[in-house]
């Protein structure tokens, strides 16, 4: 089977840029030789497809050993794997990994090859003709946002290491392999350039939707990322397998919590973004607005403060009652300059902390170009935080609900089946 | 006779006895390089396999080489059989050091990820460990041709080809009015000699490693 059913099955997606593939791990184990302990036991998991799973544990937990596991650069010693429902515990694992692509720590790009060449390699493993390689180098360039013509003739060490690691991600997803495997992919670079690769994947994510199995050890990376996390503890051991707004308001157990660390409403508001909160209109005048109405609009009382915009209606000063007076009258030199504003795409704690350096105790909200759409404040941001909280456990009260109607469901069609079997063979 | 005089009336037999002292080292640098990797690929993975070709490679160098082609004469015979033998075994050592300490020295976690990438054995060690080994294997070619270079010349006392020849003769009728001379341009040529194959191996240095690892 399989040569040409896996070039094929490749070719084919590659066309229609499918989602990703379902992954079940099932009593997936691994007992190295001489140990007691198995490194990682009876690990039962499902992953749907398109989703962006996160195994998340201490170090040592048998996170990366289930990772490789999946495309069996570990040998798992019991249990099964399969992709999109094909049991590949048994399949050669040398075309099992051209179908899963593999993006670890510090890019692992070839040092003597160049970035082209690099990204080339499991094109050119699978078979695809010369020209499809070259058009497909350039697209993956392009993809992760690397000018091809810049780029592909550079080696590796020509490059930063941020750089790096989206040459690394575009060799992994050059074949367009319906499962991604990331192994601590960020964990090497430093926490700017991390921020802007994670906002990168969660871009790629969103457009070519794979199965993507992503292991770190931080947990803040793990909220940012998933759909999905596991949290391990030791041997693979899954505490807890949930959404990240789940394992925030509920975690399952004293060892989830300890790990998800103190502040768990702080990061709940990575998790909600400008746009799904209220955002407030705000009294507002422009500089082309003659001084005298701006004075009126400040003395008739319905607020103390203005937001002053510019030309193009972006937010400029922040104006209060009497500033003008001050200033003798001069727009220029009344009020206080708007520090920083936010996107309807900033996360609620980038707001939150708009919110807290800006005096005026409130931030612009603005659209593309930068033009002022509203604001948010403090009071905003408290309600909706509180909102999200109430919701997040309501969710996750129901959420335990279902689970144990489905176990009770399952028990009850097990017990069923079995009768059914027994009057059969009676019959 | 003076040495210029000397070079100018035997200056084609010098020349035959260079070329031929150059390709017998060459021959013998070229069997040696690939068995050297060949044992550096079959050992390296394992502690003891390589640690005991190390070994073995250089207890042969420790064996002088007159003795060894003496040893060589009553089993091959005079002549080429013994140059051979003798040059290839001597070669061995730098080549399968280097070999084993370059694959040895491949960063796992590229191994790693060229396993991860689905890269089979062979394309493993071709395409990823082998070159990222070859600076270092390139130097160990490197000193075992200079090394050659010298014992070659030993080659003559089994009437073996090349410049060896002309300074056992030198040596031979020492007190005669040429015998310095002889010494002499076989031992010049000699060196003439390693600092062109050493230009060349620069040369092979360039052309070969790629430019993504070379220091």
């Amino acid at each position: 089977m399989s040569e040409t059913t896996t070039t094929e099955a490749a070719a084919a997606s590659a066309v229609k840029q499918t989602t990703g593939a379902t992954i079940e791990l099932e009593n997936l184990t691994k007992r190295y030789p001489g140990s007691s302990e198995p490194a990682v036991e009876a690990v039962n998991m499902e992953i749907k497809a398109g989703e962006l799973v996160i195994f998340v544990g201490p170090s040592g937990c048998g996170k990366s050993t289930t990772l490789k596991m999946i495309n069996r650069l570990i040998e798992p010693t019991g249990g099964r794997i399969r992709i999109d429902g094909e049991d590949v515990t048994d399949m050669d694992p040398v075309k099992l990994r051209r179908k899963v692509g593999y993006a670890i720590q510090s890019s692992g790009l070839f040092p003597h090859m160049t970035v082209a060449q690099n990204i080339a390699l499991v094109p050119k493993m699978i078979g695809w003709s010369k020209p499809r390689i070259k058009d497909r180098v350039e697209e993956m360039l392009d993809l992760v946002g690397l000018d091809p013509a810049e780029f592909r003739g550079r080696y590796p060490r020509q490059l930063s290491g941020g750089q790096q690691q989206r040459v690394g991600v575009a060799r992994a997803l050059a074949a367009d392999p319906p499962v991604l495997l990331m192994d601590e992919p960020f964990g090497a670079v430093d926490p700017i350039t991390r921020d802007h690769l994670q906002d990168e994947l969660i871009r790629l994510q969103h457009e070519l939707h794979k199965t993507i199995v992503f292991v770190t050890h931080d947990f803040d990376e793990a909220i940012k990322l998933g759909d999905r996390i596991a949290v391990l503890r030791e041997r693979s051991h899954i505490a807890q397998f949930d959404t990240p707004e789940a394992i925030l308001t509920n975690p399952a157990d004293d060892f989830v919590s300890g790990f998800v660390g103190a502040g768990a409403a702080l990061k709940r508001l990575n998790l909600t973004r400008v746009r799904d909160v209220e955002v407030r209109d705000y009294p507002t005048v422009t500089v082309d607005d003659p001084l005298q109405e701006i004075f009126n609009k400040l003395r008739d009382g319905t607020t103390n403060e203005l937001l002053l915009l510019d030309k193009r209606g972006r937010p400029y000063k922040w104006l209060r009652r009497g500033d003008l007076m001050r200033a003798r009258g001069s727009l220029a030199r009344a009020g206080s300059l708007v520090h920083d504003t936010v996107t309807r795409d900033a996360t609620l704690r980038d707001a939150l902390e708009a919110v807290l350096t800006e005096s005026a105790g409130r931030v612009a909200v603005t659209g593309r170009r930068g033009e002022y759409t509203g604001v948010v404040d403090m009071e905003t941001l408290m309600n909706s935080v509180h909102e999200l909280l109430e919701q997040d456990r309501l969710d996750a009260i129901e959420h335990q609900h279902d689970l144990q109607d489905q176990r009770a469901e399952q028990t009850h069609r097990a017990q069923e089946g079995e009768g059914a079997g027994f009057r059969e063979e009676e019959s | 006779m003076n040495f210029w005089d000397y070079l100018g009336s035997r200056h084609e037999q010098l020349l035959a006895d260079a070329f031929q002292h150059a390709s017998a080292v060459f021959q013998c640098m070229v069997i040696a390089t690939l068995l050297g990797i060949l044992i550096g690929v079959v050992t390296y993975r394992s502690e003891w396999a390589g640690n005991l070709a190390t070994l073995t490679t250089s207890t042969i160098l420790t064996v002088p080489s007159l003795a060894l082609i003496g040893l060589l004469i009553p089993i091959v015979g005079l002549g080429v059989p013994p140059t051979v033998i003798a040059l290839t075994l001597y070669g061995l050592l730098p080549i399968v050091r280097n070999s084993i300490v370059g694959l040895r020295g491949v960063d796992p976690a590229l191994v790693d990820a060229a396993k991860g990438i689905g890269m089979s054995r062979t394309a493993r060690l071709f395409k990823v460990e082998l070159p990222l080994a070859w600076p270092p294997i390139l130097t160990g070619i490197r000193v075992s041709t200079q090394m050659l270079m010298g014992i070659a010349a030993i080659a003559a006392y089994a009437s073996g080809p090349g410049l060896g020849n002309e300074i056992f003769r030198g040596i031979g009728s020492l007190g005669s009015k040429n015998a310095l001379n002889q010494v002499l341009a076989g031992t010049l040529g000699i060196v003439v000699l390693a600092l062109l194959f050493d230009a060349a191996y620069v040369l092979i240095g360039r052309l070969t490693i790629s430019r993504g690892i070379r220091v």
